[in-house]
């Protein structure tokens, strides 16, 4: 067996608050492989996006690694020091963010913020940095990119400070790129555009994609796997066509049935569009059992008691339910 | 950045019209005048034809609107007037007074900066350490101090007990004079950019950017000398510009405790001597300073952030 380019195993993340400690993750595990576009799906606040910071090694106060591995091509990173993770970060791991108004310095030319990385990871002097940037910017289709490196964020549109950003990501060729909602702040239209641009270039190079969203359907239709969150635990994960087809976790039923979908009213009639009762506990009152279980329209007893094991589906699948099968 | 400058000038001139018109008729409703100021004191009789004489001459008896409309017309053509008590132009005393007051400001604000913006950061990259405690608490009683009994503990401690420095006056000029007035009148800017500086820097260090910058895989030092010093600059800036141009007006308890020959302690004197013309030309230097440096601090955020631009 190969040995997969991402290992994430038993990753607990500790958040201190209120003088208690709290488990804002716990027992998250998975895998991605060379090259392979994965997802991880959930609601705001179901610890996706931490999951994402403890991968980059880029935790901070009041959120902390409380335990698992994170192994990159087989070498263990959860201990790594400041310096050592550095040398990953940019270089093997890039990130991408959910804001483009925000995650761009506003004081800097964009293309010195990508030259950035030929400079911090390449050695190149400033010059020749600035020469890579321009071609960056060109595989990302920025228009007039000779022009564009010296436009500051502020001149730029959403989807074009989201191609920078890109551009920034993959600078260096990583293995592996985590995307934090990187379409959520935009218009829809410039989504698709996104999505499909870092896709191609992502393949283009043979770069691991850890895709990160609350939209179910984008996930699905990018990733080979999806792995569905919810109040910091791993619920199911399943291969993306399999999700829709039979979703297994009554969470994940949940998303697929309240996802509007193209001729439906010409079958069923007009019918309203189905939603999750309830909302998201808050960290600090996760309730006992599983997690799920007050908004849960199949719960009984032992929900309430008992974590539920993982239980395996076929094609490496897995789900965590008292009630499955 | 000439247009920038050519539309602060502009709105620069309705203001000192305003300050103008302000100052005169604030001395108009006063009471007392410089003439009646000389009787009060007891030392002097003088002889009430010889006062109705410099009244008329002084023009103090015309009707206010017409005094005010000399004034005005005067001011603009350069010429504030001639002191009732030197009978030297006001100009003249103004151009001897104005290089002592700059010399003053511009070393408290040198004092205030270097030590006020360096603490600020050394505070903001280690919150909680001793150094961030000591420079907050540091920061904290320099804003409290009255710049009077700090100056005048400056005196007794370097002055008188160590004789280190001297303890009042111009000297030749020279630094060893400059030194303890510029700190006594620098203290409390410097607290003040010290609080500043640690809220700003601590601000940016939290901004989204910086976390970008982070996954780059940049080192601390270079995340805060790439990203952070430019954006928490932007801040720190516009308290530089505020506590800079109000300084002079500041410096009136200092030049005085310091027997510092400059515009305070002119304005001072005059004041006491009911001496319109000086004080008015005093009181329009300070301004004049506020507006400059506010226009000069306009000029550095078109330099520093690419995002303000005066339409």
């Amino acid at each position: 067996m190969t040995v997969p380019l991402l290992k994430v195993d038993n990753l607990r993340i500790a958040l201190a608050g209120d003088g208690a400690t709290y488990n804002a993750v716990e027992n998250v595990s998975f895998e991605i492989g060379r090259g392979e576009a994965f997802g991880l799906v959930g609601e705001s606040g179901c610890g996706k996006s931490i999951t994402a910071l403890a991968v980059m090694g880029l935790l901070r106060r009041p959120l902390s690694l409380g335990g698992g591995r994170i192994a990159l091509d087989g070498e263990e990173i959860q201990d790594a020091s400041p310096a050592e993770m550095r040398r990953l970060r940019g270089k093997r791991i890039a990130m991408i963010f959910q804001e483009p108004m925000t995650a761009l310095n506003p004081l800097s030319p964009v293309g010195k913020q990508i030259a950035e990385m030929f400079v911090l990871h390449e050695g190149m002097g400033w010059n020749e940095a600035m020469d890579r940037a321009e071609e960056a910017l060109r595989q990302v289709r920025v228009p007039s990119p000779e022009r564009r490196i010296k436009d500051y964020p502020h001149q730029l549109s959403g989807g074009m400070r989201q191609r920078v950003m890109i551009a920034i990501a993959l600078a260096c060729g990583p293995d592996l790129l985590v995307a934090d909602e990187p379409t959520t702040a935009l218009d829809v239209t410039v989504q698709a555009e996104i999505i499909d641009l870092m896709a191609e270039l992502c393949a283009a190079k043979g770069t691991a994609i850890l895709m990160i969203s609350h939209d179910l359907g984008l996930v699905a239709n990018m990733c080979k796997r999806v792995a569905v969150m919810y109040a910091g635990r791993i619920v199911e994960s399943q291969a993306a066509e399999a999700i829709f087809a039979t979703p297994s976790h009554p969470y994940t039923r949940g998303l697929v049935d309240s996802l509007p979908r193209l001729g439906e009213r010409s079958k069923r009639g007009r019918q309203r569009l189905r939603e999750i009762s309830g909302v998201v506990p808050s960290i600090a009152a996760y309730p006992a059992g599983c997690r799920f279980n007050p908004r849960c329209p199949s719960v009984t007893d032992v929900c309430r008691e008992m974590v539920p094991e993982a239980t395996p589906l076929p094609a490496e699948g897995l789900v965590r339910c008292h009630h499955h099968g | 950045m000439l247009l920038v400058l050519g539309r602060r000038l502009a709105n620069v001139i309705p203001t000192l019209l305003a300050v103008i018109a302000l100052v005169f008729l604030l001395f108009s409703v006063l009471p007392g005048s410089f003439i009646s100021g000389m009787n009060e004191d007891g030392r002097s009789t003088i002889d009430p034809a010889v006062m109705e004489r410099m009244r008329k001459e002084m023009g103090l008896d015309d009707p206010l609107l017409e005094r005010f409309g000399k004034y005005v017309a005067a001011t603009v053509t350069g010429d504030l007037g001639t002191s009732f008590r030197t009978r030297e132009p006001v100009t003249k005393m103004l151009s001897n007074r104005i290089w002592p007051s700059l010399k003053l400001v511009l070393a408290a604000m040198t004092f205030a900066i270097a030590v006020g913006v360096t603490l600020g950061f050394l505070a903001a990259l280690k919150p909680g350490s001793w150094i961030d405690t000591a420079s907050m608490v540091g920061a904290i009683s320099g804003l409290s101090l009255s710049q009077f009994w700090f100056g005048l503990m400056l005196m007794y401690l370097f002055a008188l007990k160590l004789q280190w420095l001297p303890s009042f006056g111009y000297g030749d000029g020279g630094l060893r004079h400059l030194i303890l007035p510029a700190v006594a009148l620098g203290v409390g800017p410097m607290a003040l950019l010290a609080r500043t500086t640690r809220a700003a820097v601590l601000d940016v260090l939290n901004a989204d950017f910086v976390r970008t910058a982070r996954s780059k895989g940049m080192s601390e030092r270079r995340v805060v000398e790439w990203h952070v010093l430019r954006n928490a600059l932007v801040l720190v800036i516009t308290i530089v510009g505020l506590q800079f141009g109000s300084l002079m007006g500041q410096a009136v308890v200092v030049e005085k405790l310091f027997a510092w020959p400059g515009v305070g302690s002119l304005m001072v004197d005059s004041v006491f001597q009911r001496d319109m013309p000086t004080v008015q030309g005093c009181i329009l230097m300070i301004v004049l300073f506020f507006l400059a440096i506010n226009t000069l601090v306009d000029l550095a955020y078109v330099v520093i952030d690419p995002r303000i631009r005066y339409q």
